[in-house]
């Protein structure tokens, strides 16, 4: 009996781990910096830092649970970004006034930025096309496509940019990156996510029921929904002490949750981790693995181009290192969030959750005016100790 | 003890679960001897031959072994005791490493060393006196890769002798081989014997005993059957020692009425599509009636395992012949396309080849199968699962609740839960390569039961079995393989144990030259 309990609290421990190991690097952080870390100003910064290795890691885990890797996403993420900002600055100014005469400024500016995301999204699915057919048809592993990638792209940002930050970008574009909803706006769209979260639960519940399965008691999945809702009013007050919920986390948060539910209720989801759990089995249950393989690096080219997009309002600009290291980032991400580097194994909220322990572990120690130095060294030894403490709570083989 | 005894097991009892795969076995090998073991798949083995590597520690099996008087206790699963003991073993698949030499295969894990490198003088010309030795003609400095499969065995045989071992086990060398490199080895081994080398022979091939061997021991069920000079033994003799027993009532009775002929394989010719020029199917007819169970027999090795997955549209590239599925030439190419065909395989490799083990019994029993409860944005999970709970039920298979990793199932589980997946696909034929291997005797009687009701339904059943009593109490009909040609097809009232094996080894044509002279 009690050898239930310790299985089933062992089990929790897993699920939760990655809750407390971030719990437990805020509190450091709050006592290492006088709970300047708690800031509602610094909250509002770190969640808007991280979400740009989100994007990444979001696809990165699809790649990595399909077990293939990419190497590239960084230098295409800066690619993008190097192409939007010379769109911005250089080509779209040139040509829309002609266009458009008679319009404002402002009009054209909004036109310029929509035309930059399109060209961009654009851009990131044509660079995921190329690297996939590579990999997926052409069978070169991805380990050499996107180390190639990375050395491609790079030489691409390098070209556009010819050693120069690329300004000036419009508002609009940096509204993207760096804009707030107002206070209203936030608490509306928390209403309409509460709302639907509860609606989501008793929509599965009467369609279980339907189907005769038995339900799991009604207190527990509206704890469940009640709990992912309080969270959510906590995160909106505590961003509404600042500024306001950030426009790139919201974007971030309806890519996670479209990822997350391809992953879960798609063929396409569904068959990346079984090929990941057993490449040879899936191929033999009739699945076509090198179509599921190239749009799943499509899917990382275009989420390459979302990352890049979020880049260039951010700094507002193009800049040479732009994107540079963002691969390792994004790997690491996903493996703290338990994706298995072995493949089959790996959940999107996962990666998002590992990108947000990266994100602390770089804001914090930015806040206590740490040397950079250390931050590389310190970021590096979490990861190798996160996976150690994966691989030896878990049975030995 | 004898002096001339240099090996001997007593009461060797090894039991996995749910199998007893050795039972009370004991052995005498006499020393210098070349002493044969022979038995039909899953006979025992395999099993005796990894205790006396030491891959079965000792305390995993009762019962005691001795070598040269002394007990033998390897304590971990590692060969090395095995070795300094003085046991080698060559195993069926070759370990060497292709990419290296002959010679840094020999000395691998013990290069001779001077000041802390490599001597490579010393490793080529220690190889080379190693290989004259023994007479096998190899330059050491060969590549592995670039050798024959022949050649490969020999430098394996060199390596295991390197380290002056006194008992050298061969397991199937000859399985892979052609006519002259067998050849070839029968006298290498013979020469072994001036070396004071004792050889345990383990091989399918009853033939080659009469060549080379002093003694055979034949094994059947875990049990030694007996152990006999070679000069008193025929091969009548042997195959009836190796399949002597009674059917029991292990099989449930069907009530089948197969139909016509819905699928026909006309002299199929295949290559493997690796290996340029490698035949894997020499000849192969057969036809297949609408719910009618064919039984495929045939030794490891006999091209069984090719036949189906060429059928199946994943394995050899078709040369000659051609498939016909209700009167149409087919010729998948992919399973992708053979299902759709209707035709559906459950491989001989569950772990490897039939299940996703870290996914769980829904996941895996609708993986072939999602589309049929998907739309292009959602799988109807719900669908999905009761569907599944259906195949459960009606296969019984035991686990507290669908959503559990298939790895954390039995044997006989695990097998119901890839036969679930396919019988979802409904297909019109149903291929199951060895499916009842490794499972409990429930299991796989429930198996037994579902193939009779398939067959009932019209569904026709191509069955590979390793076990004769299995395909003769399963079969309407049974199709005998030998290196790559169908050797024979047995309607079920004419085949007997017997004429399977003879058709099965190849040596029908003593058996009935010797019964007319």
């Amino acid at each position: 009996m009690s050898q239930k309990i310790l299985k089933r609290l062992q089990m929790n421990i897993r699920t939760y781990t990655m809750i407390f190991a971030l719990l437990l690097i805020w509190f450091l952080f709050g006592i290492l910096t006088d709970w300047v870390f708690f800031s509602p100003r610094n909250l509002s910064n770190l969640f808007r830092q991280m979400t740009i290795i989100s994007f990444l890691a979001c696809g990165m885990v699809l790649v990595i649970v399909t077990g293939n890797i990419d190497l590239s996403v960084g230098s295409v993420t800066g690619f993008v970004s190097a192409i939007a900002a010379a769109l911005q600055a250089y080509i779209l100014p040139s040509i829309l006034p002609n266009l458009f005469t008679g319009y404002s400024p402002f009009a054209i500016g909004t036109i310029s930025t929509i035309i930059t995301i399109v060209s961009s999204l654009i851009i990131g699915v044509l660079v995921g096309v190329f690297q996939g057919v590579f990999i997926a048809y052409l069978r070169v592993p991805a380990f050499i496509v996107t180390l190639g990638g990375m050395l491609i792209f790079r030489g691409g940002v390098l070209g556009i940019t010819q050693g120069k930050t690329i300004v000036p970008i419009h508002d609009t574009f940096r509204m993207i990156a760096q804009g707030y909803f107002s206070n209203e706006v936030g608490w509306i769209i928390t209403f309409f996510v509460v709302i639907a979260i509860f609606y989501n639960t008793i929509l599965n519940r009467t369609k279980k029921k339907e189907y005769g399965f038995q339900l799991q008691p009604l207190y527990r999945d509206i704890l469940k929904a009640g709990l992912i809702s309080l969270l959510i009013v906590v995160f909106v007050f505590l961003m509404n002490e600042y500024r306001g919920l950030q426009i790139p986390v919201f974007i971030l948060a309806v890519v996670a949750a479209i990822i997350a539910y391809i992953t879960n209720n798609t063929r396409f989801g569904r068959y990346a981790y079984a090929i990941g759990g057993n490449r040879e089995a899936t191929r033999l249950s009739g699945i076509n693995i090198p179509k599921n393989i190239f749009l799943i690096f499509v899917l990382m080219g275009l989420l390459c181009g979302v990352a890049g997009i979020i880049l260039t309002g951010y700094v507002a600009a193009g800049t040479i290192g732009a994107g540079l290291n963002y691969e390792l980032d994004a790997i690491a991400s996903c493996i703290l969030g338990g994706t298995s580097t072995l493949g089959g194994v790996g959940t999107v909220y996962g990666a998002v959750m590992g990108s947000l322990i990266m994100a602390s572990l770089a804001n914090g120690m930015s806040v206590m005016n740490m040397d950079i130095f250390w931050q590389y060294i310190i970021k590096g030894l979490v990861l190798i100790l996160a996976v150690y403490i994966d691989v030896a709570t878990k049975k030995t083989r | 003890m004898d002096q001339d005894t240099i090996l001997e097991i007593e009461h060797v009892t090894k039991e996995f679960p749910g199998v007893r795969a050795l039972d009370d076995v004991s052995l005498e090998v006499k020393r210098g001897e070349i002493h044969g073991i022979c038995g039909e798949n899953g006979a025992g083995k395999s099993t005796l031959m990894k205790i006396l590597a030491g891959v079965y520690p000792y305390g995993s099996y009762s019962g005691t072994i001795r070598m040269n008087g002394q007990e033998l206790r390897f304590t971990d699963s590692s060969i090395r005791h095995a070795i300094e003991a003085g046991i080698a073993i060559v195993y069926q698949e070759l370990t060497l490493v292709p990419g290296m030499t002959v010679g840094e295969n020999i000395f691998l894990g013990k290069e001779p060393l001077e000041h802390g490198v490599i001597h490579w003088n010393k490793l080529y010309s220690e190889s080379k006196r190693i290989l004259d030795k023994f007479g096998i003609e190899i330059s050491p400095h060969a590549v592995v890769k670039d050798l024959g499969v022949g050649k490969q065995q020999m430098a394996e045989i060199a390596k295991a002798l390197s380290e002056n071992a006194s008992i050298l086990i061969l397991d199937e060398p000859t399985s892979a081989l052609s006519e002259e490199e067998v050849g070839k080895l029968m006298e290498i081994l013979r020469g072994l014997k001036n070396h004071g080398v004792t050889c345990i022979y383990i091989s399918h091939k009853l033939e080659e005993f009469f060549k080379i061997a002093d003694r055979v021991t034949v094994m059947r069920d875990g049990k030694v059957v007996i152990t006999e000079d070679i000069s008193h033994l025929t091969l009548e003799r042997m195959v009836n020692y190796m399949v002597g027993r009674e059917i029991s009532e292990r099989f449930p009775k069907g009530n089948r009425h197969p139909g016509e002929v819905i699928f026909q394989v006309e002299n199929l010719w295949a290559e493997d599509p690796f290996q340029y020029g490698k035949e894997i199917l020499k000849g192969v007819s057969c036809d297949l009636r609408k719910g009618e169970i064919l039984g495929i027999a045939g030794l490891m090795g006999s091209g069984r395992t090719e036949l189906v997955t060429t059928l199946f549209g994943e394995l050899g590239k078709i040369t000659r012949g051609r498939i016909l599925l209700e009167g149409r030439a087919i010729a998948p190419c992919s399973a992708r396309e053979a299902m759709e065909l209707g035709i559906s395989l459950v491989p001989e490799d569950r772990k490897m080849l039939g299940l996703v083990l870290i996914q769980s019994i829904v996941e895996n029993i609708t993986l072939p199968n999602l589309h049929r409860f998907s739309s292009f944005l959602r799988i109807n999970k719900n669908a999905a699962l009761q569907e599944s709970i259906r195949y459960a039920n009606e296969l019984s298979i035991k686990a507290p609740h669908l959503h559990i990793p298939v790895e954390t199932l039995s044997g006989g589980n695990q097998q119901k839960v890839v036969i679930s997946k396919w019988l979802m696909s409904n297909p019109k034929i149903l291929i199951l390569d060895d499916p009842t291997r490794g499972i409990d005797v429930g299991a796989k009687y429930e198996i037994y039961k579902l193939m009779n009701q398939l067959s009932e339904q019209g569904v026709s059943i191509i069955m590979i079995s390793s076990e004769l009593e299995e395909v003769l109490g399963m079969s309407d009909r049974i199709l005998v393989m030998c290196e790559g040609r169908s050797a024979g097809i047995l309607p079920i009232g004419e085949a007997t144990q017997e004429k399977i094996m003879a058709l099965a080894t190849g040596i029908d044509k003593h058996i009935y030259n010797r019964s007319r002279s």
